[in-house]
């Protein structure tokens, strides 16, 4: 179908883009790339009132990284964080689900921030964002506010997020010594949504032993899950055959994925196991 | 550090939009497609795809209207998009190129022979669609390695072929482009 009716601007500026978002109301939607949002659209499952278009503006498509860690603009692309061969080592599950976001085509379009604003539950952002303990940065006529990634994801297709409120990047902060991270995810074919996910970001002492770990599940909940008692178990361990396979166990057990006309739910905790055992396989074997 | 921001700003037209467009009304404004100027005249709700095929430039497909499919793929600022998923006003100032371009880039003439050559089509519906979207990738990446060619040609859709005789299409049109030293 087409998209149905609504008015649109384009503005110049974040100030400027905020002010009209407060002059439309509620029922109005920033439009980035537009991946997420045109095809509900085009679905009429979305009705906005007024789009607001921020993909050309200016200063949004930072990818930056300091002493306090990585920021990542609101506007920046996934095929940018595909490509940026530096996000290795603690970074790489960022670029690891870039990667497997979508298609080609829609990763030279689509927003770190239109994905992650969007919230779909297996989208593949959202659940390293949770991993890696990220803080979403949202700007209003009032200002900036810091929303930790454990509190902005309300729902499915739902975040905290309040109408006049333009999400412009967020902060990955800067890791232990001796941390690295890996994306792993599981859909029928490539490029499509993902039934089950994980990022997992593991810090290990001199000897190799687990200092801590962080598993977020994606597409077992209507929001980004912690394998709590997964992380627990692996606290002080070595990463040996038995250690993983127990995290993987008692991840699959803590997480109550829901079923749906592709995947059951006992299908969806039993990939929650594989993907958290070869993410930690993973950890050990690769550098 | 600042990691350089490989064309995310990919757009170069300077036009904003700082009054509201109506729903009903219509935005005039002024694309270039094919290295010709096209004026527009649409409800800010057309998509890109729409616009061209109205332009008469029917080369460009409509398979889903969703973005699953990929027939609709053209090049915006060099780049391969659906232009399902794109209103015609967000290209406004943009550059795009279509199948229809004549006469046709290099990486657009070796991949319409080969596609030819390889028997990569039956129907055509989807064919201008994986020929922009490998226009883009082998401007782009010329040495894609064929795992990554086949990864990418998976974002395009094709009921008749399989997929396998474009892929070895893509493949030839790449060796000639690179002057067969891979």
């Amino acid at each position: 179908m087409k998209p149905p009716p609504f008015a649109y601007c384009r503005p110049a500026s974040v100030a400027e883009a905020l002010s009209l978002a407060a002059e439309a109301g509620e029922d109005a939607k920033f439009i980035a790339g537009g991946q997420s949002l045109m095809p509900l659209l085009a679905l009429r499952m979305s009705r906005p009132s007024h789009l607001i278009d921020i993909n050309r503006l200016p200063g949004l498509a930072d990818l930056r990284q300091g002493s306090d860690g990585l920021h990542v603009g609101a506007l920046v692309r996934h095929a940018a964080l595909e490509r940026c061969d530096r996000l290795s080592g603690p970074w790489r599950a960022l670029r690891e689900a870039a990667a497997l976001i979508g298609h080609y085509p829609i990763r030279l379009r689509g927003t770190f921030g239109g994905s992650t604003a969007h919230a779909d539950p297996s989208a593949e952002l959202p659940v390293v964002a949770t991993a890696m303990n990220a803080t979403f940065i949202a700007r209003s006529s009032q200002g900036d506010r810091e929303i930790p990634a454990s509190d902005f994801f309300a729902g499915p297709l739902m975040t905290v997020l309040e109408p006049a409120e333009l999400l412009i990047g967020a902060r990955f902060p800067a890791p232990a010594p001796r941390t690295r991270s890996v994306f792993e995810e599981f859909s029928p074919r490539a490029g499509d949504f993902a039934f089950a996910s994980t990022a997992v970001t593991l810090t290990t002492h001199d000897d190799g032993r687990v200092r801590s770990a962080r598993i977020a599940l994606g597409g077992v909940g209507a929001v980004p899950v912690r394998a709590g008692e997964a992380e627990n178990v692996l606290q002080g361990e070595h990463l040996t055959d038995g250690a993983v396979r127990e995290a993987a166990r008692r991840a699959a057990a803590g997480c109550d994925p829901s079923h749906d006309a592709h995947a059951g739910a006992a299908y969806r905790r039993e990939l929650i196991a594989t993907l958290v055992e070869r993410a930690l396989a993973r950890l050990r074997e690769e550098p | 550090m600042t990691y350089a921001d490989h064309r995310a700003d990919h757009h170069s037209g300077p036009q904003t939009r700082d009054s509201w467009l109506e729903p009903d009304d219509r935005a005039q404004f002024d694309l270039v497609v094919n290295d010709q100027p096209v004026h527009v005249r649409a409800p800010a709700r057309c998509t890109l795809a729409d616009a061209l095929r109205q332009q008469g430039l029917i080369g460009t497909r409509l398979g889903c209207e969703q973005g699953s499919c990929g027939a609709c793929t053209v090049l915006l600022d060099g780049q391969p998009i659906r232009s399902c998923l794109t209103l015609a006003v967000q290209a406004e100032g943009c550059t795009l190129e279509t199948v229809e371009q004549a006469p046709p880039s290099r990486e657009l003439h070796a991949l319409r022979r080969a596609f030819h050559q390889h028997g990569a089509l039956q129907c055509g519906f989807c064919t201008s669609g994986f020929l922009m979207l490998a226009v883009g990738l082998l401007r782009d990446e010329p040495d894609a390695t064929p795992e990554r060619v086949r990864e990418v040609l998976s974002a395009n859709l094709c009921r008749c072929t399989g997929g396998v005789p474009i892929l070895r299409a893509v493949l030839a049109a790449q060796q000639e482009l690179t002057g067969g030293d891979r």
